[in-house]
């Protein structure tokens, strides 16, 4: 029964919290995965372009962000970012230590990751696209910029669907190392639950299953999409 | 700005090809062609694989450009400049009108694969021409009639094969009204069986009048359907005159020759 009371929705229980950790970790993960997605666009943009100077520096982003421990860049755009507004207010005659917002500080940096792991599944999925359906589009008189809405992103989008399930995923989980800055999200209501209530089994069982429970529902709407987007292939046929 | 292409034309033609020239790095794939189409003409581009053919049809609606030479589409002459020492076109939006009046059919039909059969002949009218979408619609639904594959409006490429999927593409390119038709070997990509079902297509647009430039292996279309065949090799027109001319015997032995392959 006494389970019933620490998770349940009562006074003394946590449920309530764990529901908004979840919401909150949820929340961080889709700022950082839309961040991710205008970051990979460009990324991967800059990658595909002729261009050696952008091609050299879209390698670079995505090699040292992905390269690098996902930990080491929340602390230094927390930390770092911090440090940068304290002393952007110092300037302005503010004395004492501004912090970033935790919450924009975690989308950020897990935005920033999520872009590198972004930009290779686009750039991927441009590669996929046909060379002669562009170049139909060439020949037909479609300028440069009705190419990239009606034939590029279209078909870009299709072929990324599964890598972009991936990279949701994995951000879902970066955002749990985001709780180090003290933002309420999952990660660290478990972690406060577990160790106010000296419950640490049951704590961070809840929040695990709570976490499969977003990455597997999730899961399921990424395939949905997936089959929706694929519907023009020929593996769908008989399907229609 | 309308340039006459040659004093002796009198009447404005609707191609002509001035003394293209097209290397790519060391090895010059067309040296000098010329070539005029006047209104109705079918001509046959012939030719051994290497010789130039398909680099010449896709020098006309510029998916490559060509180093030299002077190009006018239905009078109207496309503009080059000179940019870093390579020959550009001086507008991307000319490139455009040019090839919206240009019909190109690949040898790979090249249909958008994310579209459906309907969506693809629309795309180019509606989007391109920026023309009312339901008039556009009506167009398509006829020309899919005439191509005969209305039953397939609404399916996607993928679903259909590849002599439906190439009517699919020719009808794509009716559909913006072009005043030449290119098609680059056709039906090299089809299953032998389904070869004639596009040929036929393609015959039923001669009659019709269409200006049609076809780089063909198929030695019965250029006898039967165009009044001009044109033999390349290594870059130049080796030969060129009507069907009857060119396989009475009586031209170069090279296409004596190449045509002797055919037959085996």
């Amino acid at each position: 029964m006494w389970i019933i009371g620490v998770l349940g929705f009562g006074q003394q229980g946590w449920g309530g919290l764990l529901i908004a950790g979840a919401l909150m970790t949820l929340c961080v993960t889709i700022a950082a995965l839309l961040l991710g997605a205008v970051l990979g666009t460009m990324v991967a943009w800059a990658k595909l372009s002729g261009n050696a100077v952008l091609r050299a520096l879209g390698n670079a982003y995505t090699t040292v962000f992905r390269g690098v421990p996902e930990l080491l860049i929340i602390y230094l755009i927390y930390f770092g970012g911090s440090g940068a507004v304290t002393a952007i207010g110092r300037y302005l005659g503010y004395e004492g230590f501004l912090g970033l917002p935790s919450f924009a500080a975690g989308a950020l940096a897990v935005g920033i990751i999520s872009g590198a792991y972004q930009a290779e599944v686009y750039r991927g999925a441009f590669l996929a696209i046909p060379k002669g359906e562009l170049e139909a589009a060439e020949a037909i008189g479609m300028h440069r910029g009705l190419r990239f809405r009606r034939i590029i992103a279209p078909q870009v989008l299709r072929f990324a669907i599964p890598g972009i399930g991936n990279v949701w995923q994995l951000s879902l989980k970066d955002s749990a190392l985001v709780s180090v800055t003290g933002l309420a999200d999952l990660m660290r209501t478990s972690q406060v639950a577990a160790g106010s209530t000296r419950q640490y089994f049951l704590f961070f069982i809840a929040g695990g299953c709570l976490y499969l429970v977003l990455t597997s529902l999730s899961d399921r709407l990424f395939n949905r999409a997936e089959r929706r987007a694929n519907r023009s292939m020929p593996s769908s046929l008989g399907q229609a | 700005m309308v340039h006459e292409p040659s004093a002796a034309a009198t009447t404005v033609n609707r191609l002509s090809v001035r003394n293209i020239r097209k290397k790519f790095g060391p090895l010059e794939v067309l040296r000098g062609i010329s070539l005029e189409a006047h209104d109705g003409d079918v001509i046959s581009i012939l030719g051994s694989s290497g010789s130039g053919k398909s680099t010449f049809l896709r020098c006309i609606n510029l998916l490559e450009i060509a180093d030299e030479g002077e190009i006018w589409v239905d009078g109207e002459h496309i503009n080059m400049i000179s940019k870093h020492g390579r020959n550009v076109p001086a507008s991307s939006k000319q490139v455009d009108h040019i090839r919206s009046e240009l019909g190109m059919v690949f040898q790979s039909f090249n249909l958008w694969s994310h579209m459906t059969i309907l969506q693809n002949l629309i795309e180019g009218p509606v989007h391109v021409l920026k023309r009312p979408r339901a008039e556009c619609i009506e167009e398509a639904e006829a020309l899919l009639v005439k191509v005969g594959i209305a039953d397939k409006r609404h399916a996607y490429p993928a679903h259909l094969s590849g002599g439906q999927q190439q009517r699919a593409a020719i009808a794509r390119s009716l559909a913006m009204k072009p005043k030449v038709m290119l098609f680059d070997e056709p039906t090299s990509a089809l299953d032998p069986e389904l070869v004639g079902e596009v040929l036929r297509v393609m015959r039923a647009l001669a009659e019709e009048g269409m200006t049609m430039l076809v780089v063909t292996h198929e030695m019965n279309f250029a006898r039967d359907v165009s009044n001009r065949v044109v033999f390349m090799r290594e870059g130049l027109i080796d030969c060129a005159g009507s069907p009857a001319e060119m396989f009475s015997g009586a031209t170069s032995a090279a296409f004596r020759q190449f045509i002797g392959n055919f037959r085996g």
